[in-house]
Formats: structure tokens, C-alpha cells, sequence
């Protein structure tokens, strides 16, 4: 580091208060920038969460459908038809729906049910107890065990239960890639049963998986699946249109985005002020320094060096305490819905760049404006 | 390095326009030498700040000529300008204007810092300086637990630890008693000041006058007067 940066530093972290008043600022405009943008991103990653477990390159559905959970049920045409088009390697129907579970204690509990197609078992979760061949078996349930797996009085395999009044049989244990948003148990069966224990309309599938033979056949199956009047998304396009509709849809994205902007004029306020507040208390002490023959541009480097590294170490404290409260969070509740990822780091990071440029203009601003000569006259 | 440390050229400095126009400085001549202690007197308002500021590179006249080693300042580019007050001048501020949140030795290795100097080094420096002005022991404490005088005596070592030329002191004795403002002047005269160096010390505290080698007396803005003081007690600086 430059002697004059040591400076810089010195000035800065030796003014014990104000150093502390800035960090608090920043770390905390950080902290709930981050809280809430993660919040958001676990929110839409759960919202995905069966589009990435059931993992299809192709999800065939009605053009209205907006998110996994609210499928609109597709006529039995559709299968035949998705089957038929050239490029298609296969085509499986699969059912999501919910049911009422009644476990041994008495009590009710929604389960969200997941029918595979009976031949193929395409989008099976893996197995950690029980063969996945039992599934065919009389009232054969797989219960997946995650966050939401005591809500069943954590069945074992063997276990029976009530679900919407037919007996339901526990073959096997699951894991799956990605947790549910709503909080509830996810139950897999086949299809053929998962739809005779649910009551349904006249048409049953709500999804058409396809495998294509080859990626660049893609194209070809989304224009002749648009011609029966249906849409066919691949994984990432289905995972973003249910971030889109939860974004921009719900008031999720807006409430988020407002709270954030919240969270970054707290905390430019409080950097803004205070760190305009440590300039002009230096502010003739800088004038000095410019009659001494410190340049503009040595100044301007203290300043943004002053700035930048409180906004790091800002930066720095409030990730760090925003995601020890997540840690802590998900020890207690295992389904909460909250991830940093690397673009709500990479955000944040930019907001802090902001609240470190605003606040270095305003200093920098000042201080280039007092003139050495004002330092004469007192 | 020639005997004229600074000459001035018939500056002129006016603040503000039409009715608001004042002048501050009006056609000021003088020349100041090296091994010589000049004060600049006169009352509030007679334009002796001004005048510093111009001869100093920081003022800009409105009219006039400023030659600091026979060069003329006002010809130069602002970061050259920066650059001789760096390397040639050395300012005393009247409220000192040391870093509170430095220790006393990173305050005088300021200027060396500017310089560029290697941060270990320029504080080694800046003990040897304070060591000239007797606070070596105190170089690890903060201004603010000095009294007034020591951290007069600081500015000064901050003043002279970027070796300049030409000392520039405004009011050293304002903020100090008597005695204190005495001792303070005394060792610039018998310690600071050298045949290689100028010290410009602008004052009214005529308690002082007696280590002067010239005083220049201002009013309303003119020089009214500029005496050679033959009976000023003499420098005997190791100095530099």
C-alpha cells in the first residue's frame, strides 16, 4: 500500500466512531439487501423445485400455465400426437395434484402427489430406502424425506396411511434435488393411481415430458407442439417463465425490489452522511494538505480509497452476517426458503460500489472545492 | 541558488465585482533573502494574508509577478505549483492544522509522504525532525494531547521535514501566551533559520519584532514600510 493510502487509512479507521457509524451503515444496508434478495432466490428456486427434480429436457403444457403447481390438464391427443413428431425420442404424461393424507395420529396433512408414467417411471426421485419396482405395488406411495418428511410422523417403509380416504403404503424413501415451496409433503406414485386417488376433470395429464432425439431438434418439436395449440418449454425457459410469473405476477418481485431499494437508501444514507460529516471535519486538515502541494488527484485517491475500503469491509460484514443468520435460520426451520447465489452477491456488491461512488463524490466534491488559501484565512 | 529567495512584482489582488469589489493587495513590491527573517505587520484587514498567499503559490493576483528562486510561479502549471510549494515551501498554519487521528511523527512525515517517500522511512525522518524541535519523545501521541506550543513546534517540524527553502509562517503566535510565542519564534530564529533558507512570518505581535531581520508594515492593502532591523538577535541553525 501507498504511503499516502496509509494515510488515508489511518485518518479513516482511527476515527473510531464515525469508521464504526460507516460500517454499521453499509454492513447493514448489505445485510438486509441480501437477506431479502436470497429470500426472493430461494423462493423462486422452490417455486421450480419440481421442474428440477423430475429433470425432462421438454415440459409440454397449456399455454396458460404460469407455474408447476397450477398445471391446466392436457387431452390424451396431445401424448399421441408429441409422440409422432420427428425428433422425439419419447413422450411420458405425468400427473401433479394434492391429496389429503390421515396420519396414524389422526391428524390431517396436505401432501403434494407426483403420478409417474406407469411404463417408464420417467422423473423417478432416487431411492434411499426401497426398490423403486415397489411402486407398483397395491397402494404403493414413495415419500420423499426432506424438510417437510416429519410433517408425516416421518414414515418408515412399511408404514400405512389414509390418503383421500384409499389406503396408502410407504415402498420406499427419497431424495430430491430441491424442496417444495409450500411447505408440504411430497408423495410419488404412478400415474394410473395418482390419478384414481385424486379426483380429476376429464383430462388427466398434466405435464408431457419428451425426450428429444437431439438438442437441435428442439426447435422443431416447440413449433409442432404450438400447432396443437400447446406450449413446449424446456427445462430453463419453464424455470424461468414460473420466475417470471412469480416476479412480476405476484407483488413478490415488486415488494422485494422495493425493500431492497429501502435497504440501499438506508444505507447511503447513513454511509452518505456520515462519511460527509468525517470530510468536513478533515476538511481543513485536507485544505492543508493541498497548501503542503498534496494534487487534486492525490486527494481524490485518499477519498476513494477511504471509501472503497469501508464499503468492502461493509460489503464483507454484512454477507458474512447475512448468511450466518441463514445458517441459523435453516438449523431451526430445515425448509427455509433462502440461498445466496453468486448474482445476489455480484448486486449487492454493485450497490455498495454506488454507496462508495455517492458517498466519494459528495467528499471529493468538497474537498476539491476548498481552496488552501481558505486555510489561510481560517 | 541566487541571495533573493522570493521577490514580489507589484501585486495586485482584488475579492469580488463592481460595488463588491475590494482590494485586498494593491501594487505590493518586495524581495525577501535567503538567511533572512521577514515579518510581515499590520493590522486585521491590511492584506498581509493575501499578500502570503500570493508569494506562496497559493493565491493567484490579479496583476503582478511572483519569482520564488527566480522563477515565476504564476507562470507555471496548478501541479507545478503544487509541486514548488511541495518541494520548496514549508507553511506554519496559524491553528496548526496537525491530523488529529495521526500520531505527532505521522504528522510531520506528511510531507514526505507527498514525496513519496517509503512510509518506514518517512517516519524515521519525521523522529529526526521532531527530535529538532525536542518532541522526539512524543512522537507516538496524538496532537491533541500537546499543549499549544508543542504542537506549534510540531507544524514546524512538519514544516521543515520536506527541507524547503522558504518557511512561511501566519500568526505562530496568535493562538499561544507570551512566553510560550517567544520561545517559539526564538527557535525558529536560532534553530530553523539558515543562510540556505527564508522565513517569511506574518504577525502583529509586536512582542516579537525583536527577532526580525526586515519588517514589512502593511496597511489598507500597501506596503508602508520596510525596515532593516540591525539589532535582531542572529540565527545560529544546524539545521539543514
Amino acid at each position: 500500500m501507498s504511503s499516502i493510502l496509509k494515510i488515508a487509512l489511518k485518518l479513516l479507521v482511527n476515527d473510531r466512531s464515525k469508521f464504526i457509524a460507516l460500517l454499521v451503515g453499509i454492513t447493514f444496508a448489505v445485510f438486509l439487501m441480501i437477506m431479502m434478495m436470497s429470500m426472493f432466490s430461494g423462493i423462486l428456486s422452490r417455486s421450480s423445485s419440481s421442474v428440477y427434480n423430475v429433470g425432462a429436457k421438454i415440459w409440454v403444457m397449456d399455454p396458460a400455465v404460469n407455474n408447476a403447481t397450477s398445471s391446466i390438464p392436457m387431452p390424451d391427443y396431445v401424448l399421441s400426437s408429441a409422440r409422432s413428431i420427428n425428433g422425439v425420442k419419447y413422450a411420458v404424461p405425468i400427473y401433479f395434484g394434492n391429496a389429503l393424507v390421515k396420519l396414524k395420529s389422526g391428524a390431517y396433512q396436505a401432501v403434494s402427489v407426483v403420478g409417474l408414467d406407469d411404463a417408464t417411471l420417467y422423473g423417478r426421485p432416487e431411492l434411499i430406502e426401497g426398490k423403486i419396482e415397489d411402486i407398483y405395488a397395491e397402494s404403493a406411495f414413495i415419500v420423499v424425506k426432506d424438510a417437510e418428511f416429519k410433517k408425516l410422523e416421518s414414515p418408515a417403509v412399511g408404514t400405512e396411511f389414509e390418503i383421500n380416504d384409499h389406503r396408502g403404503l410407504v415402498v420406499g424413501l427419497a431424495k430430491v434435488a430441491s424442496g417444495g415451496l409450500f411447505g408440504i409433503p411430497t408423495v410419488y406414485t404412478t400415474y394410473n393411481r395418482a390419478i384414481t386417488y385424486i379426483p380429476s376433470m376429464r383430462f388427466t395429464t398434466s405435464y408431457i415430458l419428451i425426450e428429444p432425439k437431439h438438442e437441435s431438434d428442439i426447435p422443431f418439436i416447440q413449433q409442432q407442439i404450438k400447432k396443437l395449440g400447446y406450449q413446449a418449454l424446456t427445462r430453463d425457459q419453464f424455470v424461468r417463465k414460473i420466475s417470471d410469473f412469480y416476479t412480476y405476477q405476484t407483488g413478490m418481485g415488486m415488494n422485494v425490489l422495493m425493500m431492497t431499494a429501502i435497504s440501499f437508501i438506508v444505507g447511503l444514507s447513513i454511509s452518505g452522511q456520515t462519511f460527509y460529516t468525517f470530510i468536513l471535519e478533515n476538511l481543513e486538515r485536507f485544505g492543508a494538505l493541498k497548501a503542503i502541494g498534496a494534487k487534486g488527484n492525490e486527494l481524490i485517491k485518499m477519498i476513494l480509497f477511504q471509501a472503497s475500503f469501508t464499503a468492502l469491509i461493509g460489503y464483507g460484514l454484512g454477507v458474512g452476517l447475512a448468511s450466518a443468520l441463514m445458517i441459523l435460520a435453516k438449523l431451526r426451520l430445515p425448509s427455509y426458503a433462502a440461498q445466496v447465489t453468486y448474482t445476489n452477491l455480484t448486486f449487492a456488491f454493485f450497490m455498495v460500489l454506488i454507496m462508495a461512488g455517492v458517498s466519494s463524490y459528495i467528499g471529493i466534491r468538497k474537498v476539491l472545492q476548498i481552496q488552501p488559501f481558505d486555510i489561510f484565512r481560517g | 541558488m541566487g541571495n533573493v529567495a522570493i521577490k514580489a512584482n507589484a501585486l495586485v489582488k482584488w475579492f469580488g465585482e463592481g460595488e463588491a469589489k475590494t482590494t485586498a493587495v494593491k501594487s505590493a513590491s518586495f524581495e525577501a533573502d535567503f538567511g533572512e527573517l521577514l515579518y510581515i505587520v499590520g493590522p486585521s484587514g491590511s492584506g498581509k494574508t493575501t499578500l502570503l498567499s500570493m508569494i506562496s503559490g497559493i493565491l493567484k493576483p490579479n496583476e503582478g509577478s511572483v519569482l520564488v528562486e527566480g522563477k515565476d510561479i504564476w507562470q507555471m502549471k496548478s501541479d507545478d505549483i503544487a509541486d514548488l510549494r511541495l518541494h520548496k515551501i514549508g507553511f506554519v498554519f496559524q491553528d496548526y492544522h496537525l491530523f488529529p487521528r495521526l500520531t505527532t511523527v505521522e504528522n510531520v512525515a506528511i510531507p514526505l509522504i507527498l514525496k513519496k517517500m517509503d512510509w518506514n522511512e518517512a517516519l524515521k525522518v519525521g523522529l529526526e525532525y521532531l527530535e529538532i524541535v525536542g518532541l522526539k519523545d512524543k512522537a507516538q501521541l496524538q496532537p491533541v494531547k500537546l499543549s499549544g506550543g508543542e504542537q506549534q513546534r510540531v507544524a514546524i517540524a512538519r514544516a521543515i521535514a520536506g527541507k524547503p527553502d522558504i518557511l512561511i509562517f501566519d500568526e505562530p503566535t496568535a493562538s499561544l501566551d507570551g512566553d510560550t510565542g517567544r520561545k517559539i519564534v526564538e527557535f525558529v530564529k536560532t534553530k530553523i533559520l539558515n543562510p540556505e533558507r527564508c522565513v517569511i512570518i506574518v504577525t502583529h505581535d509586536s512582542r516579537i519584532y525583536e527577532y526580525a531581520d526586515s519588517i514589512m508594515k502593511m496597511e489598507d492593502g500597501n506596503i508602508i514600510a520596510f525596515e532593516r532591523n540591525t539589532n535582531a538577535i542572529p540565527y545560529m541553525s544546524h539545521e539543514k
